[in-house]
């Protein structure tokens, strides 16, 4: 099993070609040395006969047919672990780059993972606090949930995803079980610093596993990235009963990634040339999220993605909408007008919260106002539409008071600072005056015992001290008459 | 004979050189870890053989074991309540024996072989018996009664026959002399190619819904039992909760759910809510009349492929037994995907999308196990299948999408608009059809009322005219329009928001039956006549709108449970005084 192969019969983008090989498993790992020192590690995948096509994770730059001697190690990629990947930093392929010496290995897990059976899943159901009151009251995240930020580039996705890290209390010491692993693919390296600073302010650096590969880093190795960490992650949540965070940025990379290894084994394309396997390759990593029976610990992921061009249709955030439990879609508008998080509540969704919110999680209104908000908050697009045809001023009075609604709304609910760290019930409080300033029977999702509970027009009007633009109106005809 | 060795190896494509025993969709061993495979295509020197487990690890020179027998499904009682993978592993005992992952090369028995039935015997010594007559009865689970049936090739003279008692599924409970002479020994478990349809004597016309309770469903587009629906839609627009709706709250008899390349967790939640969910009529789990399928998108891709067929066959078992069978498969897309990815690594020539050009025939194939059958043994039964599209980036007009389209009679199309403004069930009235309709004339008007498609004309009617006014309306506001137009949008109103919108979270509001469906339409209907009426006669349509006499018809949906039907009479009541008191 240990032969070494000198040389290599033929070189093609990141693969290499061997011939006369045997014994060889799909997926082995390869080790190749270079005559100049360096070692460089691939994977077997393709075995036809005797030859042997590897993937070189670090790429083939500098390889020729004659300065390598390669080993096949004997066993498919695999990762040391053991609880000291905390507080340490990590390359794309899961080997130290801190400096500070090999981690202690407990055991040696494969990246690829095994599928988990669905009889051995446990259904999500803990309710994470993260203080942002749209996605606390609109987009609930639940633990060993996968939820992606659909982000577009220039807009504040890490801001959002450091903000529910420190106020998803993970820094909280009587959390010991806290722990995140961050995975950077692809990003700049201010990205992973600003991250890393992030941990550090928030204290919690030392709960941190890092795995970075960045702009300049090797594509092969992207492709390990999210696989080293997502292995990392099982392995604190059901051996060591962790709450594990899992951060994957910028998953748009990882994907490009993927399309152009793809085209340099001349795979026939899908969709804007990214692999037919796509949907499957990105389940394999997403659907690693969750809660297995009989362990303490759990996976939730924060996927964050840049949609091209800001569509959402695009290959990469459509396939993730399929296989995530929703997503929290950033809106260039709002950002525009300098609210903070810009997050797009229509298109944003979690499809785990119904059973996370309510009477025990978070209170017995919940599901009415977020029902209400959101049908509310989609006629207010109706308003502003119209308006934008016939101009605001000839609006009818309703119409008018879903573009007030809508303007506070989001200057109030949405908007909030990065430091600010809202209560759930105050959310749902904020929901409740919002929506009373709309007339009360236009709130058709909510049964009317909620609205005699929390429907109060006046004091809402007080609270955000509105002048009615109909008042006005009527002001004003009056003196024209 | 010379020994089968792998030659080459591409994810789950593994290829055999000079092999000659091989048969097309025979099953295989594939390996030292014998994984399960199938061949899928043979040339001279070459076999192509598509592996349903990952093939990490294994070997170029590795044996491949033939069987000779096509990929099938084991089919007996102790199905129900079950959980398969898409080759019919049973989950549930993997995860006792192995643990929460999958590993490669698992072999378990798909059915319970230790399990004891008690067996009735409905046949007697001397009987002459054939393919698919009904020898023994189990009840299998509170709700299910398990119909023996005799195995294909079984045809002949039953010669011997246990007593009644109890018996493991292996047990020979009757030998059979066919027709050679020669004598059979049959068990309670039976195999079945899970490509190839099971026979019937006929196929019946189609003639009674499936009722849902969902009234966009039943009221707008009916599916009837034995009929094919597609529902197609964007991410997050409701496809699965469909499928779960229906799936706990339809009337058919049994429930074939398959969960085909989509999330683990909802297959977990199903199992869940279906076990705590009870049968209204006997008070039973849901569970008992439910068999899960499930492949997640993490498992295996050609597992993937096989998974549909592998439901499909069971449904129709039991429809040979005289059930009706519902099928709910999410998502057909990714089962459409496989068939894409597989065909990639055979480098064959990609037609639309990637996609090869075999995909509209396969999808025919699949819908046409559907029907409304008159079975071997004499029986009617039947199999609806319901199939989820995921169509990428939520266009309708690619592939899958498409050619569904072309062989589903129903079509619910999910809207991400109305899925936006959390219009749930998002079915968008103006793109959905059901061609069911005509042959369920009779049944509705028999079973419910002759009212029921009367209502539904004027409702559809209704929405459409709304659609129309929506375009003025998009450009100057509504109000400008005349005061009929005007209680058409509000009527329209009502209808979408009190009527189509429907609740799955909600106690009363989650299934309703026909009988309700009939007068919350009356009274929104009534409504609408005396609002007419009172507009014609001068009065101003602003102040019928400002009583909140709308609100109140919008919210009955809420207010009259499911079992005090009589409430409804004060609706119109109200209506009446309400108008009356006008001036
Ligand atoms: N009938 C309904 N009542 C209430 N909420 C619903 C209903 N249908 C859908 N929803 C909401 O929409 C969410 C998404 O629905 P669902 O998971 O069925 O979408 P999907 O079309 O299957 O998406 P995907 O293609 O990504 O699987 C649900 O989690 C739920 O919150
Ligand atoms: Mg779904």
């Amino acid at each position: 099993m240990n032969l070494q192969y000198i040389g290599l019969n033929e070189i093609s983008g990141p693969l290499v070609v061997l011939d006369n090989v045997e014994d060889v498993g799909y997926e082995e790992m390869v080790e190749i040395r270079l005559k100049n020192g360096t070692t460089r590690y691939g994977r077997a995948i393709l075995i036809s006969g005797k030859k042997v096509a590897i993937q070189v994770f670090e790429g083939t730059s500098g390889m020729s047919l004659t300065n390598t001697k390669t080993r096949f190690l004997g066993h498919p990629m695999q990762m040391a672990l053991s609880k000291e990947i905390l507080g340490r930093t990590f390359n794309g392929s899961g080997h130290e780059i801190d400096g500070l010496g090999p981690v202690f290995v407990d055991e040696y897990r494969d990246v690829n993972g095994e599928p988990l059976n669905p009889v051995s899943r446990v259904y999500p159901r803990n309710y994470i606090h993260t203080g942002i009151s749209s996605i606390d009251a609109l987009t609930t995240l639940i633990r060993g949930q996968k939820l992606p930020i659909f982000s577009g580039s220039g807009l504040p996705h890490n801001e959002i995803a450091v903000q529910i890290v420190k106020q998803a209390k993970i820094a909280d010491q009587e959390n010991r079980n806290f722990c995140i692993v961050f995975a950077a693919l692809g990003v700049k390296n201010d990205v992973a610093d600003y991250f890393r600073r992030s941990f550090e302010e928030a204290g919690v650096l030392e709960k941190v596993a890092m795995f970075l590969n960045l702009a300049n880093d090797p594509i092969i190795e992207r492709i390990l990235t999210p696989r080293c960490a997502l292995t990392a992650a099982e392995y604190l949540a059901y051996k060591h009963d962790m709450h594990v965070l899992v951060i994957l940025t910028d998953m748009t990379s990882y994907c490009e990634a993927l399309r152009e290894f793809s085209s340099s084994k001349e795979e026939i394309p899908g969709r804007k040339g990214y692999p037919g396997y796509l949907y499957s390759d990105l389940a394999s990593l997403y659907e690693r999220a969750g809660i297995v029976r009989n362990a303490k610990g759990s996976v939730t992921q924060i996927p964050i993605l840049t949609m091209p061009n800001d569509d959402i249709t695009h290959p990469i955030p459509d396939l993730t909408g399929y296989i995530t439990e929703g997503q929290i879609v950033l809106d260039r508008d709002l950002h525009q007008l300098g609210i903070y998080p810009p997050i797009g509540v229509l298109p944003s969704l979690s499809r785990l919260m119904k059973d996370g919110i309510g009477a025990g999680y978070t209170r017995g209104d919940h599901q009415a106002l977020m029902n209400q908000l959101f049908a509310s908050y989609a006629k207010v697009q109706d308003a502003r539409s119209l308006a934008s045809v016939i101009g605001e001023d000839e609006l009818s009075d309703t119409d008018q008071n879903y573009i007030d609604f809508g303007r506070l709304f989001e200057s109030n609910f949405i908007s909030q600072g990065f430091e600010e760290n809202r209560q759930i019930a105050d959310t749902l409080d904020l929901g409740w005056s919002l929506l009373s300033l709309l007339p009360r029977d236009e709130l058709d999702r909510t049964d009317e015992e909620l609205l005699d509970q929390f429907y109060d027009h006046e004091k809402a009007e007080k609270f955000f001290a509105i002048k009615h633009k109909s008042i006005i109106r009527e002001l004003d005809q009056q003196e024209d008459d | 004979m010379s020994e089968n060795k792998i030659f080459s190896i591409n994810g789950p494509v593994v290829t055999v050189r000079n092999a000659t025993e091989f048969s097309m969709l025979e099953m295989v061993y594939v390996g030292n870890n014998k994984l399960m495979g199938e061949v899928i295509q043979i040339s001279k020197d070459t076999t192509i053989i598509q592996v349903y487990e990952s093939t990490t690890s294994t070997k170029v020179g590795e044996p491949v074991y033939s069987t000779g027998q096509p990929i099938s499904v084991t089919l007996g009682p102790g199905i129900l309540r079950n959980i398969y993978d898409g080759i019919g592993r049973p989950l549930k005992t993997i995860y006792e024996t192995h643990g929460a992952f999958i590993a490669s090369g698992i072999h378990i028995e798909s059915l319970d072989p230790t399990l004891e039935w008690e067996v009735n015997f409905i046949r007697k010594v001397h009987d002459n018996v054939g393919f698919g007559d009904i020898v023994a009865k189990i009840q299998e689970t509170d709700l299910i009664e398990h119909r023996i049936m005799v195995p294909k090739g079984f045809d002949g003279e039953i010669i011997e026959l246990a007593p009644a008692g109890k018996y493991k599924i292996h047990d020979v409970i009757a030998k059979i002399k066919i027709s050679t002479g020669e004598i059979l020994e049959m068990t309670m478990v039976q195999k079945w190619p899970i490509k190839t349809p099971r026979p019937v004597s006929r196929r019946l016309p189609i003639s009674i819904p499936l009722v849902t309770g969902q009234r966009v469903v039943d009221t707008l587009f009916p599916l009837a039992k034995g009929g094919t629906a597609g529902v197609p839609g964007g991410f997050g627009t409701g496809k699965t909760m469909m499928q779960h709706q229906l799936a706990k709250w339809c009337d058919a008899d049994l429930i074939v759910y398959i969960g085909c390349g989509e999330r683990g967790n909802e297959m977990t939640q199903a199992l869940e809510e279906f076990s705590q969910l009870k049968d209204p009529k006997t008070n039973r789990p849901l569970t008992d009349r439910t068999v899960f399928i499930a492949n997640t998108s993490n498992m295996p891709v050609a597992a993937r492929e096989a998974s549909i067929y592998t439901g499909l066959t069971i449904a129709e078992y039991y429809r040979d037994m005289g059930y009706h069978v519902a099928v709910m498969a999410d998502s057909t897309s990714r089962w459409a995907e496989a068939l894409r990815e597989i065909s990639g690594r055979l480098e064959e020539m990609p037609a639309e999308e990637g996609f090869p050009a075999y995909l509209p025939s396969r999808i025919s194939q699949f819908y046409e196990r559907a029907g409304y059958m008159e079975t071997l043994n004499g029986q009617t039964g039947s199999v609806t299948i319901i199939g989820a599209v995921s169509p990428q980036g939520a266009d309708f007009s690619e592939p899958v999408t498409q050619n569904t389209k072309r062989f589903v009679r129903c079509f619910w199309a999910l809207d991400k608009q109305l899925a936006y403004a959390r219009h749930y069930a998002a079915i968008n009235w103006n793109l959905s059809y059901s061609e069911y309709i005509g042959d369920l004339e009779k049944w509705y008007n028999k079973n419910v009322d002759i009212r029921f498609l009367k209502n539904r004309r004027a409702i559809v009617k209704l929405l459409a005219e709304e659609n129309k006014l929506m375009e003025i309306v998009k450009l100057i506001g509504s109000d400008v329009l005349p005061d009929d137009q005007r209680l058409v949008l509000e009527t329209s109103r009502a209808i979408r928001v009190g009527f189509l919108q429907q609740n799955a979270f909600h106690k009363e509001d989650t299934f309703v039956p026909l009988a309700k469906q009939l007068r919350m339409m009356d009274v929104i209907l009534y409504l609408y006549q005396k609002s007419l009426s009172a507009i014609h006669e001068g009065k101003a349509f602003s102040l019928i709108e400002n009583t909140n006499i709308f609100e109140k018809v919008i919210k009955m949906k809420y207010e009259v449970p499911n079992d005090k039907l009589e409430m409804f009479d004060d609706y119109f009541t109200l209506i009446d005084e309400t108008i009356y008191q006008i001036r």
